[in-house]
Formats: C-alpha cells, sequence, structure tokens
C-alpha cells in the first residue's frame, strides 16, 4: 500500500469542503432553477422531488450504489463487498487518493444525488411522485452505477484511457440522453408547444443558476480529488466557460429578439458549466473562455430542436443544456487542451484520444437510452407514469402534495 | 352616487393617485387584474421559445363618488392615465345604490 495509506490534511479539507459544495448544487442550487422554470401550481412538487431523490439516491448510494461503482476492478460493474459500506474503517485510505474513504464515498454519493435529480426537469408538472421515485432509485442503480465504473471505477472506457474529468459522460451525457427517453415516453405536457405558461419566477431561477455556478467549483475543482494545481486550473477553467457562456447566450437572444433575459443568461451559465465539466482538467483559461462560448451557440439550436424539430417535451431542457453540452466537451476535450497555456496531458495522441472519447459518447448514450426505456416501461407497468388530465390541470402542488406554493391573504 | 370602476396601465397609478388627490377626493381601492382589450396580449421569449400571453396585467380602480364629482374624476383618470398608445384602459360608471361606513354607520354621501 505504501503511500496510499498516508491521508493529506489539506487533500481531505478541500474535498470536505467541493462535497458540501457538490450537495448544494442539489439542494437547494437545481431545486431552485427547475422550480422557478415551471407554472406557479407546480413549483412545490419540483422541490420534494428534488428533495426525495436527494434523500434516495443517497441511501441507495450507501445500500449498493458505492460498491457497484466503486468497488473491484471489473470490467463492466463493480463487486458487492462494499454494499452497506459494510467494511468502511473510520481509518480506510481511498486506494489511489490521500483522503479517506469516507470522504471519497460522501464526494462520490453528492453526484449519484444529482445527477438523476437532473433529469426530473424532462417530466416536471405531469408525472406521478410514485414514478419519480422507482424510477429514479432504478435508474441510479442501472444506469448511473454501472457508467460511473466504466469511466471512473476502473472499468473498460477507464481501461481504453476515457478521459472524464467530472462528468460530462457520466452524469450529463446519461442525464440528458435519459431525460429525452422519459420526456418521449411519458409523452408532451397537455398543453404542448403552443399553450405552455411561461417560467413564473425567473429571477428563481437566476438564484438557483447562482448557486449552481458557485457549487459547480466543488463539483469540477473537487473531481481533482486533490488540493493542487489540478484543482486550481480545474476551478479557473470552470468559471471562465460559465462567463463566456452566459455573455454568448445573452448575444444570441439579444441579436435574434433585441432583448437579452435572464433566463436565458443563467440558461448559458448553466450549458457553458456542463460543457467544461469533462474538460476541466485538460482546460487552459483561453481553452476554457473558447469552449464556453460554443457550448452556448450548440446547446441554444439543441434547446430548439428537441422542442420544435422532434417535438419532444423536455420541459426544461435537460438534453439540450446538459446532454448536449456534456458530450459536446468530451468530444472537443482533446482539441480544448491544446488551446493556450495551462493545458493538461491527455492519455493518447489527439486523434486517438478523440476516438476513444466517441465511442464512449456513443455507447453511454445508447446505453442509457436503452435501459431507461426498460426502467420507464416498468415504472409505467407498476405504478403508472402519469397523474390524471384534471389533477394536471390543477397542478402537482395541490393534487399530488396538499400543499400551495403561493397563497394571498391567507 | 356613482361608483368609477377604471381599468388603467399600471405603472400610471402613482399619476391617477396624485391627480385624484388634487382634486380632493381621498380614498380608492386598486386590484392588480389582467385582461386584453384591442391590446390583444404580448409575447415573451424563454429560451428561444415564444409565449403567448393573452391576459395583460392591468390595475383596476374603484372609487365611490357624490354625483357631482364623478365629472371631474373621469376627466382626471383619463388625463392621469392617458400615454396614447393602444392598451391604455377603459372607465366604466355605474349607479351606486348605498354606501355605509363601517366604524360610524354613517350612511349616503358621508360614509364616502
Amino acid at each position: 500500500m505504501g503511500q496510499d495509506t498516508v491521508i493529506d490534511a489539506a487533500d481531505t479539507a478541500w474535498m470536505l469542503t467541493s462535497t458540501a459544495l457538490v450537495l448544494l448544487m442539489t439542494l437547494p442550487a437545481l431545486a431552485l432553477f427547475y422550480g422557478g422554470l415551471v407554472q406557479a401550481k407546480n413549483i412545490l412538487s419540483v422541490l420534494v422531488q428534488c428533495t426525495a431523490v436527494a434523500a434516495l439516491c443517497s441511501v441507495l448510494w450507501f445500500a449498493f450504489g458505492y460498491s457497484l461503482s466503486y468497488s473491484g476492478d471489473g470490467d463492466w460493474l463493480g463487486n458487492g463487498a462494499a454494499f452497506f459500506l459494510a467494511n468502511l474503517a473510520r481509518d480506510t485510505v481511498r486506494s489511489g487518493t490521500h483522503i479517506p474513504e469516507s470522504v471519497y464515498v460522501m464526494f462520490q454519493m453528492t453526484f449519484a444525488v444529482i445527477t438523476p435529480a437532473l433529469i426530473i426537469g424532462a417530466y416536471v408538472e405531469r408525472i406521478r411522485f410514485a414514478a419519480v421515485l422507482l424510477i429514479s432509485a432504478l435508474w441510479l442503480l442501472i444506469v448511473y452505477a454501472p457508467v460511473a465504473h466504466w469511466v471512473w471505477g476502473g472499468g473498460w472506457l477507464a481501461k481504453m484511457g476515457v478521459m472524464d474529468f467530472a462528468g460530462g459522460i457520466v452524469v450529463h451525457v446519461t442525464a440528458g440522453v435519459s431525460a429525452l427517453v422519459i420526456a418521449w415516453m411519458i409523452a408532451p405536457r397537455h398543453e404542448f408547444p403552443h399553450g405552455i405558461r411561461p417560467p413564473h419566477a425567473p429571477w428563481m431561477v437566476m438564484v438557483g443558476a447562482s448557486l449552481l455556478w458557485v457549487g459547480w467549483f466543488g463539483f469540477n475543482a473537487g473531481s481533482a480529488v486533490s488540493s493542487g494545481a489540478d484543482a486550481g486550473m480545474a476551478m479557473l477553467a470552470t468559471h471562465l466557460s460559465a462567463a463566456s457562456a452566459t455573455l454568448a447566450w445573452m448575444a444570441i437572444e439579444w441579436i435574434k429578439f433585441g432583448k437579452p433575459s435572464l433566463v436565458g443568461a443563467v440558461t448559458g451559465t448553466i450549458a457553458g458549466l456542463a460543457t467544461i465539466t469533462p474538460a476541466a482538467g485538460v482546460a487552459g483559461p483561453l481553452g476554457a473562455v473558447l469552449l464556453g462560448a460554443a457550448a452556448s451557440c450548440v446547446c441554444y439550436l439543441a434547446v430548439w430542436a428537441v422542442k420544435r424539430v422532434i417535438q419532444v417535451d423536455d420541459a426544461l431542457d435537460v438534453l439540450g443544456v446538459h446532454g448536449v453540452g456534456g458530450a459536446m466537451g468530451t468530444l472537443l476535450l482533446p482539441f480544448v487542451s491544446l488551446i493556450g497555456a495551462g493545458g493538461g496531458h491527455l492519455n493518447h495522441a489527439v486523434g486517438a484520444q478523440f476516438q476513444v472519447q466517441a465511442i464512449a459518447v456513443v455507447v453511454v448514450a445508447l446505453f442509457s437510452a436503452i435501459a431507461t426505456f426498460v426502467i420507464t416501461k416498468l415504472a409505467d407497468m407498476l405504478v403508472g407514469l402519469r397523474v390524471n388530465l384534471e389533477h394536471e390541470t390543477q397542478g402537482l402542488d395541490f393534487a399530488t402534495h396538499g400543499e400551495t406554493g403561493y397563497h394571498t391573504n391567507r | 352616487m356613482k361608483l368609477v370602476v377604471a381599468i388603467i396601465q399600471p405603472h400610471r397609478i402613482d399619476s391617477v393617485r396624485q391627480a385624484l388627490t388634487d382634486i380632493g377626493i381621498n380614498g380608492l381601492t386598486i386590484t392588480e387584474v389582467r385582461g386584453y382589450g384591442r391590446q390583444k396580449g404580448h409575447t415573451e421569449i424563454y429560451r428561444g421559445a415564444e409565449y403567448t400571453i393573452s391576459f395583460t396585467p392591468k390595475l383596476k380602480i374603484e372609487v365611490a363618488l357624490a354625483d357631482d364629482r364623478a365629472d371631474d374624476a373621469i376627466s382626471a383618470i383619463t388625463q392621469a392615465a392617458r400615454t396614447g398608445k393602444v392598451g391604455d384602459g377603459k372607465i366604466f360608471v355605474f349607479e351606486l345604490l348605498a354606501a355605509q361606513r363601517v366604524r360610524t354607520g354613517e350612511t349616503g354621501d358621508d360614509a364616502l
């Protein structure tokens, strides 16, 4: 074991901090980001869904998920040795790092929480709550855990040398593609596409996006799993990509519609963050700025294409913003590493690295789509996917949860 | 007595209030309402998609007046609320059958 058994205080302190930042991305950041985008009558349902998915996936991560992702070095799946974190001693050091395994379990748990929570954006305003829980639970174990193992847990993609610093593939491609599949299977909201109401609280969307922006420092710089140079450059690249993408989305709207909107600006922020995620370990500052600007252009078109061309009601644009951003960053990563100073090293030559990245994106996208199709079918048979039209019209806050988000004169 | 009900652009409320105060009318009730007339609605754009807002936000003002004050009030509101663009609103006048002040029990013009 040798060096593996040494706990580094600075690394551990940064990873504890990062873990808190990544949990903040789900609770409350993503909840507010999504909550502001829905109608007033569904605000609470989105907040409940985010909270419940976070709690459920935490417990499942403890029970099965961590072991399936990070125990053993099989090509396809981890083993059951760490089910229920059975052998997690207080002073165990995670192999290959200098932090306690407890911190590693917890850091990775926050990723396992936010990834199924991202998918919520696809099916809001019409799904049954039982289906949310069932789909999220099955999805965590059947889609997320294997892919995390392939890419980060020593599985077949890791052995091929794929590079995904913080989750362009593991988080954003899986969630984005699965979101599209569920949105397609659950069918559009009944007013789609022309009667859909606009976001009820753009200010809340901005608060959520801003918290996501800050939390993303833990997500990306924390993925260095150390507190040194890699974490520092990852944070810088992350911030610059977000800033440049924000400006780019505003510019697109300003030119196209004459008015730069708040919701547009912060959607750009998230596109820039999702896109730099896989490349945060190899991008230098200039590469990050260029990648961020490109992210907004591509994601803007993707959002439009999902809604208007293939006409799937991925309500809050999970595929268009997260999935496409994550895939784009993963594919462009070999080239971004070459731009300007500060870039990191690839596992292969540029062309070969691109091939590996492309294989990973395609295989993970296909696997996510097929597995999610099966999971969603199963959920449909067991608990049903949709609330009835009366409840959809009334709003899920009262119909499903017996609460109302906004009262006046009460 | 008359009840004057005016639907106006929300951003004109301060000048309407000032104009009514200037002619000695102290007291009115406002409600945030939505509706459409010739202005129809408007569209808003989020993430590149257009949303039709068919009911535009307006303010509804209700003022109860003695019969001889109604014309003054109507012209004050008209002047203060007017921007000259479609969507400036409308004024409706109703006969008011009775009025009573809750605290004192005064009725009729004394209650206004």
